[in-house]
C-alpha cells in the first residue's frame, strides 16, 4: 500500500434490495489532493460518501481512512473527518455563530478554542453580520456557506463535500471553490462529489466517473482526456491559401497527421508534443504568415460523453434539476 | 473530556431549544395541574384539599410519564427530518454517550415537571415528614425509564405527527395499568400482569412507599426491577438506532 494513501476503498458495494446502488469500486485518496466523484443523479455518489463516513453500512468491502477501519470503527475515524452533507442540515432555530459552535463542541472543543475559530469562519465566509440571524432565515448560498464552515471547524485532515456548488448563485459558488483549493494549500485532503464537469476539471487532482454506481473511467485530468485522444493537435491559422502545400507539408513532417482544415488553417497530430518553431521556419521559408498556433484538446466534457456515453445535455439537464430541487 | 464537551453541549442545546421553549413548559405545569384538580373533584365529589397527599404519587408519576415520553420521541423525530439528527451520529463520540446526552434533557424536564404537582400540593397539605431524597430518586428512575420509552418510539417513527401518536397509545393506558389513579388490585385479574411488565407500576409503587406509607413490593426490589429496565431498555434502544438509522 502506499504510505501517502490517506483513504482506500475497496470493492465497496451497497444493495438496497435486489437494487445496487455502489457497485464493487475500488480507490484511494493521497494525502493533500482532492478527489473528485464525477456523475449524474442517481449514480451513487451519496451513498458511496455516506458508507465511507460512517453513516451508511457497506454490503461489501472495506474503507480505510488513516489507517483505520471505518466500517469496524466509525468513531475514530470520524474525529479526524469533516463532513459537508449535499442537504444543509444545520439548526434553524440557532444564530449561525451557534450552530458553529455547538458543531466545534461535537468534536471536543474547548468553548474559547470554538468561538475563535467560528468568527474567523464566519469572517471568511463574509457571513458576520448574519452570524446573529437564525439559521432558517439565510439564503441558499449562506446556508451552503455556513454548513462548509461547520464542517472544517475541527480544522480535519480530511474533508468530504457532496455536491458543494449545487443548486447555489454563482458568486457563493466560486468563493467555495476558492476555498477548497485553499483548505487544499494547507494540506487539506478532499474528496468532493459532483455533476458539473468544469467544476471537477477546475478543482479536483483526480477524478473518477461514476455511472449506475460502477466507476467507469479515472485518473487526472489530462490522463483522461488522453485517454480518448491519440497524441497532440496544433492547429494553425495562417494567410494564404494553404491547399497546394499539404503534400509538402506532410512529406516534411512525417511523424504527424497533416489535415486541410479550411482554406487557410491545417491541423498536425502527433504522438508526441509538437515543436513550433521548425514548421513556423518552414512555413516563413515559403512565404506563409502564421497569424495563429493553438494546441486543440477535447474538453473534460467531451470525455465524459465518450466514455459514458451520456449525453452532455442530460448532465447539464441534471445540473438544472439540482438548482431547482433542495 | 472531549466527549464530555460534546455530552454537556448537546444537553444545552437541547434544553435551550426544545425544553426551555414557553410552549413546554405551560404544557409542563398546566398539564399536570388540571389533573391534579380532576382527579380531586372526581374522587372526593368535591375540592378536598386534604386529600391531595393520597393523590401525589399518582400526580407526580403522570406528570412525569408525559414530561418525557412525548419530548423525545418529538425532538428526535423533528431533528432526523431536518437531518440535524446526521450530525450527532457523525460525531466523534460513542453511539451510547450521545444518546445519554439526549435523554438527559428530557429526564431534566421529566424531573421538573414531577415538581409541579409537589409545589401545588405544598400550598394546600403539610408534607413535612416525607424523605425527599427518596422521592427524588423514584422521580429520576421513572423519568429514566419513561425517556427511554420516549426514545423507543423515536426510533420507530418517521414523522413528529406518528411520534405524537404512538407516545399517546402508550401512556394513556399506562395512566390505568400503573396503578397512579386506580390501585392495581383493583384491575381485572387478567389485566394485572401487563401492570407487571411496565416499569411505571414500580415507580408508583415507590412513590407510594415513600409519600404514602404503604406499597405493594420491597423499595429494593422496585428499584433494582426499575435499572433491570433501564439497562435493557438502554442497550434495546442503542441496538435499534445501530439497526435503523445507520442504513
Ligand atoms: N435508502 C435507500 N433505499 C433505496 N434506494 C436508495 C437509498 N438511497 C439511495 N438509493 C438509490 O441509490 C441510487 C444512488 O443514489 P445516490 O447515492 O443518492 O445518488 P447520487 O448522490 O449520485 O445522486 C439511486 O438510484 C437511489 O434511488
Ligand atoms: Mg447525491
Amino acid at each position: 500500500m502506499n504510505t501517502q494513501e490517506i483513504v482506500t476503498v475497496t470493492n465497496l458495494t451497497k444493495r438496497y434490495g435486489d437494487f445496487t446502488a455502489v457497485d464493487n469500486i475500488s480507490f484511494s485518496i493521497r494525502r493533500g489532493e482532492i478527489v473528485g466523484l464525477l456523475g449524474p443523479n442517481g449514480a451513487g455518489k451519496t451513498t458511496t460518501i455516506n458508507m465511507m463516513i460512517g453513516l451508511a453500512r457497506p454490503s461489501a468491502g472495506s474503507i480505510f481512512i488513516n489507517g483505520l477501519d471505518v466500517v469496524k470503527n466509525p468513531k475514530k475515524a470520524q474525529a479526524v473527518i469533516g463532513i459537508v452533507p449535499d442537504e444543509s442540515n444545520l439548526y434553524g432555530e440557532m444564530d449561525g455563530f451557534d450552530n458553529l459552535c455547538f458543531c466545534g463542541a461535537l468534536y471536543g472543543m474547548t468553548k474559547a478554542a470554538r468561538e475563535k475559530r467560528a468568527r474567523e469562519l464566519l469572517d471568511q465566509f463574509d457571513l458576520t453580520k448574519a452570524g446573529k440571524r437564525p439559521f432558517r432565515a439565510y439564503s441558499k448560498g449562506m446556508r451552503r456557506k455556513l454548513t462548509i464552515a461547520a464542517g472544517i471547524i475541527h480544522e480535519p485532515e480530511i474533508l468530504f463535500l457532496d455536491e458543494p456548488t449545487t443548486g447555489i448563485d454563482v458568486e457563493s459558488a466560486r468563493q467555495i471553490r476558492r476555498l477548497l483549493l485553499d483548505l487544499k494549500g494547507r494540506g487539506t485532503t478532499i474528496f468532493i462529489t459532483t455533476h458539473y464537469i468544469e467544476e471537477a476539471e477546475r478543482v479536483c487532482d483526480r477524478i473518477a466517473f461514476i455511472v449506475d454506481g460502477r466507476i467507469v473511467a479515472r485518473g487526472t485530468v489530462s490522463e483522461l482526456m488522453e485517454s480518448i485522444t491519440h497524441g497532440h493537435t496544433l492547429r494553425l491559422a495562417v494567410d494564404t491559401d494553404l491547399t497546394p502545400f499539404v503534400e509538402k507539408l506532410q512529406a516534411r513532417f512525417g511523424d504527424c497527421g497533416v489535415e486541410l482544415q479550411s482554406s487557410n488553417a491545417i491541423t498536425l497530430t502527433c504522438k508526441e508534443r509538437i515543436p513550433l518553431s521548425p514548421i513556423l521556419q518552414y512555413l516563413d521559408g515559403m512565404g506563409v504568415s502564421v497569424f495563429e498556433v493553438r494546441e486543440l484538446r477535447p474538453t473534460l466534457e467531451d470525455v465524459f460523453v465518450k466514455i459514458t456515453g451520456i449525453e452532455a445535455a442530460r448532465l447539464r439537464k441534471e445540473k438544472e434539476k439540482g438548482g431547482l430541487g433542495r | 473530556m472531549k466527549t464530555w464537551i460534546a455530552f454537556w453541549n448537546i444537553l444545552k442545546k437541547d434544553v435551550r431549544n426544545y425544553y426551555l421553549k414557553p410552549p413546554n413548559i405551560s404544557w409542563g405545569i398546566i398539564f399536570p395541574l388540571s389533573w391534579t384538580l380532576m382527579q380531586m373533584l372526581r374522587s372526593y365529589g368535591g375540592v378536598n384539599l386534604a386529600e391531595i397527599r393520597n393523590l401525589l404519587p399518582g400526580l407526580i408519576s403522570m406528570s412525569v410519564l408525559f414530561g418525557t415520553t412525548s419530548m423525545l420521541a418529538v425532538t428526535i423525530t423533528f431533528e432526523r427530518r431536518g437531518r440535524s439528527f446526521e450530525r450527532l451520529l457523525l460525531a466523534p463520540i460513542s453511539l451510547s454517550a450521545m444518546v445519554a446526552a439526549k435523554l438527559s434533557g428530557a429526564i431534566l424536564f421529566g424531573i421538573f415537571n414531577a415538581f409541579v404537582p409537589v409545589i401545588f400540593a405544598a400550598f394546600f397539605v403539610d408534607l413535612a415528614g416525607i424523605n425527599w431524597g427518596a422521592v427524588l430518586l423514584a422521580v429520576f428512575l421513572i423519568a429514566v425509564t419513561s425517556t427511554l420509552l420516549g426514545l423507543m418510539i423515536a426510533v420507530s417513527a418517521k414523522e413528529v405527527f406518528e411520534a405524537q401518536t404512538f407516545s399517546n397509545f402508550f401512556r394513556f393506558p399506562m395512566l390505568f395499568l400503573c396503578g397512579l389513579f386506580i390501585p392495581i388490585s383493583s384491575l381485572p385479574v387478567f389485566l394485572r400482569p401487563l401492570s407487571f411488565l411496565l416499569p411505571l407500576t414500580y415507580g408508583t409503587d415507590l412513590l407510594n412507599r415513600w409519600i404514602l406509607g404503604a406499597s405493594m413490593m420491597s423499595p429494593a426490589l422496585s428499584i433494582v426491577i426499575l435499572l433491570g429496565f433501564a439497562a435493557a431498555l438502554f442497550a434495546l434502544c442503542q441496538y435499534n438506532i445501530q439497526r435503523k438509522w445507520i442504513l
